[in-house]
Formats: structure tokens, sequence, C-alpha cells
């Protein structure tokens, strides 16, 4: 893909064979704590976890357990309140600046008064993007979401399945190495997610980008990713972080496999033990 | 179900009155419509239309026609006999009594039939969007016939109200002045006090947005200001700008500015905790985050205060003419009309500062469709 063939061509041999090997995400010992009427809320703490080039992540998680907060603390939308952050081998307020990752939120987003097109446009509007660029960007991820008949609807003309390809779309088009999902696929139907999931998994396997993604569906987590990271509520932790087992190319079918099996029980297992834990 | 509920109970009042409508021709024909002694039978026109109104009466109350070929000839012949009814009174200013009556009210019966009968019509493409436009053009049209048959026919004092006709009569004999009033007044102290009061509310607005101490302090300001009475701010305003209708603009920008502001500050405020983060992943300035996100939120609060502020600006003028003024201006006239008893003369400037009133909002009203478009109110 374009953007992984024009990789940043910063210095000398020797600092570009570095910036490979370094993780894209580098976390340690943080902790964040929100400064409430009821005193302070430890929404994460003693946090671990380093992130590598083209790896799949899912944060998996019952509600309360900060796998959103976490990944809002990547994207700079939350400040960390104690340890270490780089994301990109910068601060993230930095990798943000730097438009260096796409953000896919729980809803669409998408504004209304926009076509898909024109939606999928916006980042690059801000970017300073020419407007051949732009074209040629926006048919490139409408082919790769398959929405390309769409371009000229407007968001509340589409399905709600449809919306949320677009929005991916949105976040492709700014062509980062890492993209940020945040239950992305919660609000759609089972048929419909699982032809997503379908999707995404070949998207990142064509283009060995980066992916954080969180979700609280066990199949989904297990299915999609090369790491799982279990975090478990009060305060927000990281319980348990199994490597996915599976080989990198999956089909759906996949799913009923003993190997697949034994990766969801240890989730399973591990979303179990954080909240007993708890009680 | 319940669609075949309402159809049938809207037969049963259409049937009901056809025979309210049958009974009072009937009533009308036999009784004294004018004083001394005058009955539908000395106008023979009037009387072949009440005749032809009773034929059809019963037809509808039979549930017999039910055509649009029978919808259309009612709409004709009450059209006719109103005419007719109109031309009798005309001639018998001031002496209707009983009779008079009961045939005002099968006209009345009868076109409500009409209009009942009108709205059933399943039309499709341009003919509904006529016939949308034509039921509250025919409601209106009703509205001035009753006017003019019950201010004619008891002879009501025209310095209590005039009818119609002689209003109307005013208006086409005074448009030189009218246009002068309304030039002076609309074109010049409506627009300009629109434009700047509107104007500066919306920069204020975004002042207030971007600097937050000003929200403190100038949110009490305009609130201050638009509490303040027109007729103790339009006798200042007067001093400082002179007769001439800069005063007028200025108690209409006082008057437009508040409603702008506080509008726009809400619509600002208006974009979700998801859409601003959107934008902070895309690095996004202020001045992008407002034009691309912020200002097209707000757009349906800011019409708001725009369509609100088109009535305001148009009383806001016409009231502050009544504090100093060269002679001329729909004020003016109006105040000074009314000391000379012409009243007629007043109902004709309050025609046409109706109308602009109402042609001013509903241009603002169109922009606003084609510009909020998406939001789900206007998409439908």
């Amino acid at each position: 893909m374009q953007d992984i063939l024009h990789a940043p061509d910063t210095g000398p041999l020797s600092a570009d064979a570095r910036s490979v090997s370094r993780p894209v995400i580098d976390i340690r010992d943080l902790s964040l704590t929100f400064e409430t009427n009821d005193g302070p809320v430890h929404a994460l703490s003693n946090i671990d976890l380093t992130i590598g080039k083209g790896d799949f992540v899912s944060f998996i998680g019952p509600s309360g357990c900060g796998k959103t907060t976490l990944l809002r603390v990547i994207a700079d939308l939350e400040q960390k309140t104690g340890g270490e952050i780089t994301v990109n081998s910068t601060t993230p307020e930095n990798a943000r600046l730097d438009r260096s990752y796409g953000y896919v939120f729980q809803a669409a987003a998408l504004y209304p008064w926009r076509t898909i097109e024109k939606n999928i446009a916006l980042p690059l509007e801000i970017m300073g993007l020419s407007k051949a660029e732009q074209r040629a960007r926006i048919d490139k991820v409408l082919a790769l979401v398959e929405l390309s008949d769409f371009g000229k609807k407007f968001p509340w003309q589409l399905s709600g399945g449809m919306q949320q390809r677009a929005s991916i779309a949105r976040a492709l088009a700014v062509e980062p190495d890492l993209l940020l999902m945040d239950e992305p696929f919660g609000a759609l139907d089972e048929i419909v997610r699982d032809h997503l999931n379908d999707q995404l998994h070949q998207l990142w396997a064509k283009t060995n980008k980066t992916v954080v993604f969180v979700t609280h569906s066990i199949p989904e987590a297990v299915y999609l990713s090369t790491k799982i990271v279990v975090l478990c509520p009060r305060p927000g932790r990281i319980y348990d972080v199994i490597d996915s087992t599976l080989p990198r190319e999956r089909t759906l079918d996949m799913r009923e496999s003993e190997e697949f099996l034994k990766i969801a029980h240890r989730v399973r297992e591990g979303l179990k033990a954080g909240h007993s834990y708890e009680d | 179900m319940s669609a075949i509920a309402s159809r049938r109970s809207s037969i049963t009042l259409s049937m009901m009155l056809s025979w309210g409508v049958v009974a009072l021709v009937a009533l009308g024909l036999v009784t004294t419509t004018f004083t001394p002694d005058i009955s539908p039978l000395d106008a023979p026109a009037l009387a072949a239309c009440l005749g032809l109104l009773g034929i059809l009466g019963v037809r509808f109350g039979l549930g017999l026609a039910h055509h649009r070929i029978g919808d259309i000839a009612l709409g004709v012949v009450t059209t006719l006999a109103c005419g007719f009814l109109l031309r009798a009174t005309a001639d018998h200013a001031g002496a209707a009594t009983t009779g008079f009556f009961f045939l005002l009210l099968a006209a009345w019966g009868a076109a409500w039939l009409f209009i009942e009968r009108l709205a059933a019509w399943k039309l499709k493409g341009a003919g509904a969007k006529a016939l949308n436009l034509a039921i509250p053009v025919l409601f209106g049209i009703w509205v001035l016939v009753v006017w003019e048959l019950v201010t004619v026919g008891l002879g009501v004092p025209k310095v209590l109200l005039p009818a119609p006709s002689d209003i109307w009569t005013r208006l086409i004999g005074s448009v030189p002045i009218l246009w002068a009033d309304f030039r002076q007044t609309f074109l010049k102290a409506v627009i300009v006090g629109y434009v700047l009061g509107c104007g500066s509310g919306f920069l204020a607005a975004i002042a207030v947005d971007r600097v937050p101490f000003l929200r403190r302090g100038l949110m009490p300001i305009g609130n201050l200001v638009s509490a303040l009475p027109i007729v103790g701010v339009a006798p200042i305003m007067v001093m400082w700008f002179g007769f001439d209708w800069p005063s007028k603009a200025a108690v209409v920008i006082i008057m437009t500015f508040f409603p702008m502001l506080v509008n726009t500050v809400a619509g600002l405020a208006a974009s979700d905790a998801m859409q601003r983060d959107l934008m902070r992943t895309y690095a996004s300035s202020y001045g992008q985050t407002l034009t691309k996100l912020r200002l097209p939120m707000a757009m349906p609060f800011i019409f708001n205060a725009l369509k609100i502020n088109s009535t305001l600006a148009l009383i806001g003028a016409i009231v502050a003419e009544f504090f100093g003024t060269p002679i001329v201006g729909m004020g003016f006239r109006i105040s000074t009309e009314v000391g000379r008893m012409n009243v007629d003369m007043v109902w004709a400037e309050i025609a046409v500062a109706a109308l602009a009133g109402s042609l001013f909002y509903g241009a603002v009203a169109l922009l606003e469709r084609a510009v909020t478009f998406w939001h789900p109110s206007i998409r439908g």
C-alpha cells in the first residue's frame, strides 16, 4: 500500500532501522485518576503494555474496566496522571498533531449536512490536501469498504452498518499506520457484525496496519486479534495478555476450531476471574 | 381499522353539514333578508343559486354526489351565491335582519362542506401541491367574505371596523403614500436594523464563545438591553440619531441583537462530545472546528433567531415612529390617521405591514429549508 511503501524517510539507515524495531505504542506503569465530587476514581492503574508494528490488539473487559479510557489516552483525548506512554516514539499529543492515527468511534459520527464523500473529505480538507489528492483517496477508501456507489448519498440515507463502514473509510482516508477503534460494531446486529469483522480482518491483513480495538465481544476479539488484553475494573487494570496462536490469515469458519475455542475459553476465564476478584 | 372509522365519521360530518345547508337555505328563502321587506325572491339570480345549493345539499346529504364534478359544482354554486349575496348586501347596507343570518350560515356551511370535500381529494405531484396551497387561500378568502357581509349587512361603523372593500379602495387609492411609507419604514429602518442587529448579535456570540470572560460580562449586558422598554428607548434614539430612519434602525438593532446572541451561543454548544473529539483527532484548529462543525450545527438555532427577529424588527420600527419622525413612515401614518379617524387608512397600513412581514418571514423560512435541509425536522 502507498502509505507503507512511502514510509517516512528520516535520518540515516541505522535510525530508520531502530524506529522499525521500536514498538508503536509503549505504556509503562500508566495510571489515570479522575477527581470527582465523591473523591478520586481510579480509571486506570499500573498499565504496562507494548504494541508492535502490524499487531492487532483487542482490549476486552466488562463496562467500567477502563478499556475505552485507555484507548482515549493513546489518542490524547484523555490525559494520564502517572506513568509513561509513547505513541510512534513520541507523546500522544505530538502523535495526534502529526495525524498519525485514525480513530473510529462507537457511533459513526458522520455530519448529516455532508454527503458520504464529503464526510470522508473532512479530515483531508483539514490537512490541506489538494482537491485531486482528496478525490483519489476518497475513491480508494470507498472501494476498500465497498461503498463506491454511495459516495453521493447523505448519511441519513444509509443503514447503520453502511454508516459505520463510511466512518471507517473516513479514518482510513488519513492513511494512518495506526487505527484506534472504540467498539465500532457494538450497535450492529450479529450478521452485519460478522460481515464487517471479516472485512476489517481482510483490510488489516492487506495493509499491515497496527490496530487497537476495544470490544466486549469474545468471538470478535479472538477472531480479529494477534494479542488480546483482558482488563478488569475498580481500579481499571490489565488482568491477562493473551498472544493468539491462530495463524495471521483467518476465515470466519475458524471460529469452530479447537484452537479458537481454547483462546476464547481463556479470555472468558480471565473476565470471570477479574469480576470475582472484586466481589 | 382507524382509517375506516375516520372515513366513516367524515362522511357523517359531510352529511350533517349538507342537511344543515338545506335547512338554512329553506329558512332563508321564506324569511325576510333585509328590512323593510326584501327576501331572496326579489333577487332572481340569488334565489336561483340558493335553489341549486339546496338541490346539491340534498344530493350530498343522501351520499349521491361523491364525484369530483359534484364537488366542483358545489364550489361554483357557493361562490356564485356568495357573489350575489354580497351584491344584494351592498344594495341594502345596514338593513340585514333574521333571514340574512340564515343565508350567511347556509353559505358558511356550503363553504365548509366544499373545503371538507376538497381536503379529501387524493392528488399526486403538482396537483397535490396546488391543493395544499388552495385550501388556506380559500379559507383566507372566506374570512374576507364573512367580514364583508357582516360589516356591510349590519352597517358596522367604519371607525370600529371598516369592510374589506373599503380598505381595498383606500389601499388602491393611496398607493404612492403607502409606497413612500413602506420605503421609509421597511426598506430603510427594518432592513438596515435587521442586518446590523442580527450581524452584531452573531459576531458577539462568536466573541462570547471564544473569550470565556465575555460570557460572564457580555451576556448580562445583552440581556439587560433586550429588557429595556421600547417606549423608553425610542425617544432616546431619536435624540441620539435624529428624526429620520437611523434612529428607528437603532431601535431595531436593540430589539434583534439579543435573540440572535442567545440563539447563536446555544447553537455553538449544540455539537456533541463525540463530534468535537473527532475534530480533535484530526488536530483541527479552532477556526476549522468552528466553520466545519460548530456553525453548521448552529444553523437551526441561528435561523430560529432570524425568524423571530423578522417580525420583531417590523414591530420595533413601526412603534419607534410614534416617538418623533419625519412626516413619512408606516408608524407615523398609523398614529396620525388614527387621530383623524381615518381607520381605513390604518387598516391599509396594517395590511401592508402584514403582507411585508409574512413575505419577509417566508423568505427567511425558505432560506432555512435550503441551508438546514439535513436537519430531521426538515428532511421529513
